[in-house]
């Protein structure tokens, strides 16, 4: 058979695929998990500003963007 | 038809070697219960914040908060905070469970109260007490 390597590969292929599921299973993901508890705790203690701080001040008005002003 | 086997072949290879790094590279923190626990934690830090930086509440080195002076808060005040306590170490143990379920991995809940654990200490502010692994409470 020429091509009698084949399914060998293909064998070699799935057990990669296998190995690379049991890896997720196992390994704890530290990084991804810091990343996570950081984003939490800095809301819950509101350490940093949300990116689209949402209350304009009461009172002041909010500037409204000139239509047709430019010179 | 040799050499497309092959490409497949190979390309499947890739993916397998691929797929594991995206999938690691975050948690996924964005569903309603986590949104829930969240903003239930975030408006009660307004009523425990003045606790911890009093020193009669501090942060437990299993990533929960403790009453660890109750000297400290007048009298009246003692059940009030002793109730904030166990309010807010109940949102916390149902954040990391729920963070481990979302994932699809409720086994990974004791890493991720861990991995919690330090970050809550490493991001609290100076004056506030923790407890260290051991046990032992220390003052940031």
């Amino acid at each position: 058979m020429k091509n009698g390597w084949l399914p060998r590969l293909a064998a070699l292929a799935l057990c990669g695929l296998l190995a690379s599921c049991v890896t997720i299973n196992i390994y704890f993901p530290a990084a991804a998990a810091q990343k996570a508890a950081d984003k939490i705790i800095d809301k819950v203690w509101r350490l940093k500003t949300p990116p689209h701080s949402p209350k304009p001040k009461a009172g002041a008005p909010a500037p409204q963007p000139q239509k047709g002003g430019a010179r | 038809m040799t050499r497309w086997l092959m490409h497949s072949v190979l390309a499947l290879l890739m993916l397998t070697l691929v797929t594991p790094v995206f999938a690691a590279a975050n948690l996924e923190i964005n569903t309603p219960a986590v949104s829930r626990l969240q903003a239930s934690m975030q408006s009660r830090y307004q009523r425990l914040s003045r606790y911890f930086a009093s020193g009669a509440v501090g942060l437990t080195h299993n990533g929960l908060v403790a009453l660890r002076a109750a000297s400290q808060v007048p009298l009246p005040q003692r059940q009030q905070v002793s109730a904030l306590v166990s309010a807010e170490n109940q949102d916390r143990r149902a954040l990391y469970r729920e963070i481990a379920r979302a994932n699809g991995h409720p086994e990974w809940e004791a890493e991720i109260q861990a991995t919690f654990a330090q970050r809550w200490i490493s991001k609290a502010p100076a004056g506030w007490w923790y407890q260290s692994p051991g046990g032992a409470w220390r003052r940031k």
